[in-house]
């Protein structure tokens, strides 16, 4: 089942900015079974950094436990990485970026590490406007412990020995634009055009970026009477909003139909282009974001960058965090003198 | 128990100066924390040594509460086990608080409605003060009423006992200073107790008289000291959840941040605290501010260790360093939450599934918050591993006389072993847990600095190079090394608190924390029975090797703790060489500070049985 093969990367090797090939952010060989969407994710992080001109050490990949939260070990090898406790990452993601913002910060979950254990701490990171991309590999189902159903599973969906799920699923996405998260995409493993220029927005937008990935787990729904499955997913899902991301150097050079296409600059630098396949939705409002959501429930599946506001401050910016990363100020700066000290004792006597 | 000076309610001869306990019993959420406060402070600017201990209830407003001051010439900071002066203004517990009176002592009531009767106390002075009514008819806000009948009782405990009157006035200016309209109504209730006493009242026979024993000490809460001490250590990031009675733990360190924290030419904070959702979230950003490089820590009490027990194995596995503070409260579950106990040192000294073993500090009292406080920042990056303080709420939230903090410029941190950019440059490849030096301790570097230092961080299996694994070699090799290093840390950590009884005895004592002021003063006073005893108190876990040697060194050593099971009993015997036979609990797990006359009286009685 295992596959012994590195995650399916873009072969031609470029060179970007920095004179690294797509290979250079490339991690260890996979471990997940053959054909799983989160390898084909894992491929998109790849490239989306590559593209990009990241440094791969400027990157910090964090992640809880559970298939989905292996893959960080799988993409940017050169970066540090922390594996961390079910459910948790969202707490240590904070901790990081408070003391040193200048990192990219990618979270990979999945539904059981975001929507169950994790629920919590998904939704206090959205509350923060935690400034980072927080992406969740939703397959539905429990893989790692072989196939219970995950709290995203749809009502009707079929496990795979035949269990009917009739509990009400979470939603992600719904969940996020509710709770306040301030860039709201939705993709699929199986279509990466789509997804890498909503990673590469994602990575750019300034504040808590969730992307509901959906990545079918080949091993435990795929299958027939699943809503995860990549037949499934082909067949309802439903892209509304294609977004470009177009760095500061680049000039926009594609031409669109007016009307079509919305530019957006990132706070981070360079800008979105966001392009209507569905022409009636605006991915800056929010009314409307809850109002596709809903007109497509049960149909389809809505894909592309639902909601964006770029206005919100994040997470250090409310706390008043200094240009210099906290990890990099100087002690004498932080530990008062002697005299400090024997003027404050005065105040206790 | 010891011998105490018998004074009698009528025709006492001896006059306890500056030697003995005023105990104010009330009802919470009516203010009197602040007056009781300012009585206390009061006899400390007269310059004799002093303590309060908060005995409060876990609710805003209504339930009981008290207030200990003990005045002592000698400088004893625990409680004595005695009531010299009951000020008894919750008529709920009227009774009980008349039976804690001491024989001899005397016992102030609000006498504006009658009190029951006195249950038979013929042996105590009983005064009666028109409190409510003389602050009715001269107040007329209902609150205000209630506020100035606290200030009155400061009035007449004032007289009753000598205290300054002109020391209260000052400290009322000081504490009002920004509200002034404040001082005027203050004044006339102080002065209401003061005249009343003075007009229907003799002086009881305990007297303050000015001495000059505090000008070299401070009045703080070890959790105050505690976040003085994150200040100086250099710690950036603090993540918490509020929990008694950790909170004002959190609420000085960003109190002294905001204070000498922000960059006077930017505006912006070098430092940056978190409110968590809860513990487990709190501990993760502090482990992921930590795993950063940052100097980090997070305040809480046993509920939320317990909830953070699974990243404590984390941190413990992937050896990220972190700061603990657990100012334990009274357990098991919720307990109760605003009385102390020391409930919690198996739990850190173990914290989480599988084998896990960590460093443990434990203050006496708050000096010893404030220092072993930076020490635990550097333990933790020596280490890099969690490290708790452990603390309790009478250290923590009762203020001590303990004296003036130190701070020596030259100190530097121990960021332990870090690769850094320039450092990385020099080395052909970076392994995350090779141990490089044989001490056990691996070297760490900061994501983000060099491209040759990212790593991997994981609580999954690894082996040295740290890559997953799951190969019982390459796994034992790890926990192995992990646990050398813990056990290396023991003899660089601080060490015990010794002291040598003046004749030579086989009988020890060995106590940890807040129980330091009663053992040391319960060995003073069975010392004058005759009954020597060498001291020893744990400074930290895992144990000194001078620990094992001191217990070796005597017949029976007694082990004074305030929990049920004799925690710390149990874990010499676990880590130590120390017989079973050999260690004889003392306990109390009352919620109450540690009690002098409680210990003696224990300690004796077994001496006297045992032979």
């Amino acid at each position: 089942m295992t596959s012994i093969k590195k995650p399916l990367v873009d072969k031609h090797l470029r060179k970007n900015r920095h004179g690294l090939t797509q290979r250079d952010y490339e991690g260890v060989a996979s471990t997940l079974c053959a054909g799983c969407g989160h390898d084909s994710i894992t491929a998109a992080f790849v490239r989306a950094f590559h593209e990009l001109d990241l440094e791969p050490h400027r990157a910090a990949k964090i992640s809880g436990i559970g298939c989905s939260s292996k893959t960080t070990a799988y993409f940017l090898g050169q970066s540090s990485g922390i594996n961390t406790v079910h459910g948790r990452m969202p707490s240590v993601a904070t901790g990081a970026a408070a003391v040193n913002p200048d990192l990219h910060y990618i979270g990979v979950s999945g539904d059981g590490d975001s929507l169950s254990i994790g629920l919590g701490q998904f939704a206090h990171a959205i509350r923060r406007n935690l400034n980072m991309l927080y992406v969740i590999e939703n397959n539905g189902v429990y893989g790692l412990t072989k196939g219970q159903f995950s709290a995203s599973a749809d009502i009707g969906s079929r496990a795979k020995y035949g269990e009917i799920n009739e509990q009400t699923p979470i939603d992600p996405v719904r969940l996020a634009l509710t709770l306040g998260a301030t860039f709201v995409a939705r993709g699929f493993s199986g279509d990466k055009e789509q997804l890498v220029p909503l990673i590469k927005a994602g990575l750019m937008h300034r504040g808590f970026a969730v992307i509901d990935v959906i990545s079918p787990c080949v091993t435990f729904n795929d299958h027939v009477g699943s809503t995860k499955s990549y037949a499934h997913t082909y067949k309802y899902y439903h892209p509304v909003i294609h977004a470009d991301f177009v760095p500061e150097e680049n000039e926009i050079t594609a031409d669109y139909a007016e009307g079509e296409a919305i530019t957006l600059p990132m706070h981070n630098g360079g800008e979105v282009v966001l392009r209507k396949t569905d022409t009636s939705h605006d991915p800056r409002d929010r009314d409307a974001a809850f109002d596709l959501l809903k007109n497509l429930e049960g149909s389809e599946i809505p894909t592309g960058l639902i909601y964006i506001d770029e206005s919100r401050p994040e997470m250090g910016e409310m706390n008043h965090l200094p240009d210099t990363p906290l990890n990099a100020i100087n002690h004498s700066k932080l530990c008062p003198r002697s005299a400090t000290l024997k003027q404050l004792m005065d105040g206790y006597a | 128990m010891n011998v105490q000076t018998q004074t009698h309610a009528a025709g006492s001869t001896s006059v306890k100066v500056n030697d003995f306990v005023i105990k104010i019993g009330n009802v919470n959420g009516t203010g009197s924390a602040s007056a009781n406060g300012l009585l206390m402070k009061a006899i400390f600017r007269m310059g004799v040594p002093v303590v309060g201990k908060n005995l409060f209830p876990s609710n805003i407003q209504g339930l009981p509460t008290w207030y200990e001051i003990r005045v002592s010439k000698d400088g004893w900071t625990a409680r004595s086990g005695d009531v010299d002066l009951m000020v008894a203004m919750n008529l709920e517990s009227y009774e009980q608080d008349l039976k804690a009176v001491s024989p001899g002592g005397a016992l102030l009531y609000d006498s504006t409605w009658p009190r029951p009767k006195l249950h038979g106390r013929e042996d105590i002075t009983v005064i009666g003060v028109p409190l409510a009514k003389m602050t009715n008819d001269g107040f007329a806000n209902a609150r205000t009423r209630v506020l100035m009948k606290n200030m009155a009782y400061v009035g007449a405990v004032a007289v009753l006992t000598g205290i300054d009157m002109a020391v209260i006035q000052t400290l009322v200016e000081d504490t009002f200073k920004a509200k002034p309209k404040l001082i005027e109504p203050n004044m006339k209730a102080l002065m209401l107790g003061h005249d009343y006493i003075t007009q229907n009242y003799d002086a009881l026979p305990l007297r303050v008289e000015p001495m000059d024993e505090t000008r070299d000490c401070i009045l703080i809460e070890g959790n105050d000291a505690a976040a003085l001490g994150c200040v100086y250590a250099g710690a950036t990031f603090g993540a918490w959840y509020p929990i008694t009675p950790s909170t004002s733990l959190m609420d000085g360190f960003k109190n002294h941040c905001r204070k000498l924290r922000v960059d006077p030419e930017t505006g912006k904070n070098n430092y940056c605290i978190i409110q968590a959702e809860d513990e487990l979230s709190a501990i993760g950003m502090v482990i992921g501010a930590n795993w950063n490089g940052a100097r980090s820590f997070t305040p809480t009490s046993g509920p939320g260790i317990s909830l953070m027990s699974e990243f404590i194995g984390f941190a413990y596995y992937a050896e990220v360093p972190a700061v603990l503070f657990d100012i334990q409260r009274v357990g098991p579950s919720t307990g109760m939450p605003t009385r102390t106990q020391q409930g919690d040192i198996l739990l850190a000294a173990y914290a989480s599934h599988g084998d896990t073993k960590h460093i443990v500090l434990f203050p006496a009292n708050p000096k010893e918050c404030f220092e072993l406080s930076v020490d635990a920042f550097d333990a933790a990056e020596r280490y890099q591993t969690p490290v708790f303080v452990l603390s309790d709420l009478d250290i923590g939230m009762n203020e001590w006389m303990v004296p003036r903090f130190e701070w020596d410029d030259s100190r530097q941190p121990d960021r332990g072993k870090v690769l850094h950019a320039e450092d990385l440059e020099k080395v052909e490849k970076f392994y995350r847990y090779f141990d490089h030096d044989g001490d056990g301790i691996p070297y760490r570097t900061i994501p983000g600095e060099h491209p040759k230092g990212a790593y991997f961080t994981r609580g999954s299996g690894h082996n040295k190079f740290g890559g997953y694994t799951e190969d019982s070699e390459a796994y034992q090799e790890v926990l192995d090394r992990i646990l050398q290093k813990w056990e290396k840390a023991a003899d660089h950590l601080p060490g015990p608190v010794m002291q040598i009884a003046e004749e030579p005895t086989r009988r020890a004592i060995l106590t940890v924390g807040g129980c330091d002021a009663a053992v040391r003063e319960a060995i003073d006073r069975m010392a004058k029975d005759g009954l020597h005893f060498d001291y020893l108190r744990v400074k930290a876990f895992p144990f000194h090797s001078d620990i094992e040697a001191f217990i070796s060194e005597h017949d029976i050593v007694f082990v004074v703790e305030q929990n049920r099971d004799g925690q710390l009993r149990q874990l010499l015997i676990n880590e130590t060489s120390a017989e079973k036979n050999q260690l004889v609990s003392i306990l109390d797990y009352s919620g109450m500070p540690a009690d002098t006359g409680l210990i003696a009286r224990r300690i004796t009685t077994h001496c006297q049985t045992e032979g």
